[in-house]
């Protein structure tokens, strides 16, 4: 029979099974940040509990975080000034901002290499299936289930599903990472993955760096699903060796023979396959109102009677909120704004793949642009590198690590109406801002559309 | 957590498929460091048009949510269910409900529903023609009835317990305080450690 790697990380963590319950797991990495926990703590204090294992928890802020250098409205600050004090009452430590080791949870936890393979990690935030790209089992848990990880450091979770999703073939020269997660969403839907953990394999997986394998997997939600993994291998153990939380000496040499054997057994099955062939994807924009509505970027927005029956209705409502014409070619929608950041694409690559586009170009006149690193290391590196001029020079603004305009929680919103092209995860109605209208697209994409000021490739340029 | 054993009440159809978290409770709602004051912002984009379903006088007092396809998907947060609550929501019935809504549901007894396509057409059909059909769902039988229509549908025995019970889910696990002891024993030695 053999087993899968979900699976294995999933029997590795068993703390208690029972007949007709779901099964208790240990959780290894507790990620909280500043919006969805408060809640939670104070169900710890009205009950007089403690938090397990602070040393298996991390804290940072993210979501509702200023990226310049105006303070915060006094209601973020309160939630800003509520994660510093249970941090310190429950004894958790805290990256806060302006410390050099804030950023977005999904970008820090791997890059300080506390993100390893077989571990299990959970936290309140959808995107925690990120970390699945090191071969860790991630998931995001709502406020109810922080408060139960805080107080015992397990978690009561029914057996999920197994789904490969094998990508062969190499992807072309012109499609990023992102390119790819859109084409599967494309393919498999919003609730393609629901109830199940999604492995991504095959040749076009393997060839990806870990940049673009945590890009793949932090998208996994979007296609409804409860975790995404990549098998660890030769790609992930050079990029973990020496980060601050790796293991050292001889205990990384124990960690790499147990992480080598976490990959799927050749004999093992999943309850679903699909094979996707990467040569025969393009650079995809969204034009509709959730991940899944997509089209490549040499295409045009779909005619709603044009799509099967039941996709129908839902595409004629995405038209009308993005106020778009069927027939109209990508390359021919202007845009207001372009947003470089989020935990799908705000890492040193990305920031990289833009700036190369961007370098002695400017930002198409009226159109607003900004980068948002994902960490304070991100941009720190960036900026040792040069690409903070890059994009300064070409009329972007450059700001501190968060979640910004991804979600538009923090002052970094879009005006109603605006149209914005975006590296991030979600185009939601009113996701970055009420009236606001998002296209995801990959760094390289957002980069020549912003000077564009069009939908466009590098290549258009 | 109140035990839930039957929600009888009329329905609101709100009928759209992929209604997202962020349309159940945009993020700027998620300021706030409380569990309540999320009422208001139920749906609030949608519901500035004076034709959304919630606006309309004939549906005032709802306590069942009846959607399309792939409810609650998106982000995580547990406000979505808290909001639909304070509006007096016991239960959302949809053909297919996100893996996340449906756990953050069941924590806070707000009863996840999924019934098959052709039912859950049927109820929206039933509704939108009358809206005082009574719609009963009735946790201890999984099952849902409204006139003409008894319908099943799934729900793990446990959860099924919890609901029925309003469990304190941390106290039970706390029980097994000796097994996560155990467990712990014997995790590998370079796992990473914050502090």
């Amino acid at each position: 029979m053999g087993s899968t790697l979900s699976e294995k990380v999933w029997e590795r963590h068993i703390v208690r099974r029972a007949a007709g319950e779901p099964d208790l797991l240990y959780v290894d990495l507790h990620l909280v940040h500043e919006v969805t926990s408060p809640q939670a703590f104070e169900g710890l204090r009205l009950k007089n509990r403690r938090v397990r294992r602070p040393d298996l928890t991390l804290a940072t802020m993210d979501h509702n975080v200023p990226t310049n250098d105006e303070p915060a409205e006094d209601i973020s600050a309160r939630q800003i000034e509520a994660m510093a004090r249970n941090a310190r009452e429950f004894g958790i430590r805290c990256y806060p901002t302006r410390d050099p080791n804030q950023g977005i949870v999904h970008v820090i936890s791997p890059q300080l290499g506390l993100t390893q393979p077989g571990m299990t990690i959970v936290c309140g935030d959808s995107h925690t299936s990120t970390h699945g790209a090191l071969g860790a089992l991630a998931w995001g848990i709502g406020t109810s289930e922080i408060e139960h990880v805080l107080a015992t450091q397990t978690i009561a979770q029914t057996r999920p599903g197994t789904m490969a999703v094998i990508v062969d073939g190499v992807l072309p020269a012109d499609c990023a990472a992102k390119d790819l997660i859109l084409g599967i969403i494309a393919r498999i839907g919003t609730a393609g993955g629901t109830g199940n953990v999604i492995e991504y394999r095959g040749a076009a997986i393997r060839a990806l760096s870990m940049e673009g394998r945590l890009t793949i997997c932090n998208m996994s939600i979007e296609a409804g699903a409860r975790a995404g993994m990549v098998a660890p291998d030769d790609v992930t153990f050079a990029w973990l060796e020496g980060r601050p939380f790796a293991p050292k000496g001889a205990q990384w040499e124990h960690a790499l023979d147990d992480w080598r054997s976490l990959a799927t057994d050749a004999a093992a099955t999943f309850d679903r396959e699909v094979t996707i062939d990467a040569s025969a994807l393009r650079p995809y924009v969204t034009w509709g109102t959730n991940p899944a509505q997509s089209v490549t970027i040499d295409g045009a927005v779909p005619d709603p009677d044009a799509l099967p029956a039941d996709a129908r209705e839902s595409a004629r409502r995405a038209l009308r909120y993005q106020d778009l014409t069927p027939g109209t070619a990508m390359r021919d929608i202007a845009l207001d704004a372009v947003f470089i950041g989020s935990c799908s694409n705000a890492r040193l690559e990305d920031l990289r793949a833009a700036a190369e586009v961007v370098r002695g170009r400017k930002v198409r006149s009226g159109l607003r642009a900004l980068v948002v690193p994902g960490s304070m290391r991100v941009k720190a590196d960036a900026e040792r590198e040069g690409l903070d001029r890059i994009f300064l020079d070409a009329g972007f603004e450059w700001r501190d690590a968060g979640c910004s305009m991804c979600l538009g929680m923090n002052p970094d919103v879009l005006q109603p109406g605006d149209r914005c092209a975006s590296t991030s995860n979600r185009n939601f109605e009113g996701r970055q801002g009420p009236g606001g209208r998002t296209h995801l697209v990959s760094p390289a994409v957002a980069a020549a559309t912003a000077i564009a000021g069009h939908f466009a490739l590098p290549a258009d340029l | 957590m109140e035990p839930t054993r039957i929600v009888t009440g009329r329905a609101l159809p709100l009928g759209r498929a992929n209604v997202d978290t962020d349309q159940i409770i945009p993020s700027h709602w998620l300021k706030r460091i409380e569990r309540t004051g999320y009422g208001l912002g139920l749906f609030e984009a949608w519901r500035k048009d004076p034709l959304f379903v919630l606006n309309d006088e004939r549906y005032r007092g709802a306590i069942i949510l009846i959607a399309g396809a792939n409810f609650g998907g998106g982000s995580s947060r547990e406000h979505a269910v808290w909001a639909l609550q304070e509006c007096g929501f016991c239960a959302v019935i949809a053909p297919t409900i996100a893996d996340i809504f449906k756990s953050n549901a069941i924590k806070n007894g707000l009863v996840p529903v999924e019934l098959k396509a052709d039912a859950v057409s049927w109820l929206l059909a039933a509704v939108e023609s009358d809206a005082n059909t009574l719609i009963t769902v009735d946790v201890a039988e999984r099952t849902v009835t409204a006139a003409g229509l008894k319908a099943p549908f799934p729900l793990a025995d446990f959860f099924q317990t919890y609901l029925l019970e309003g469990l304190d889910e941390i106290a039970l696990t706390l029980r097994h305080e000796p097994e996560i002891a155990a467990f712990e024993t014997k995790r590998a030695e370079w796992l990473p450690r914050v502090r």
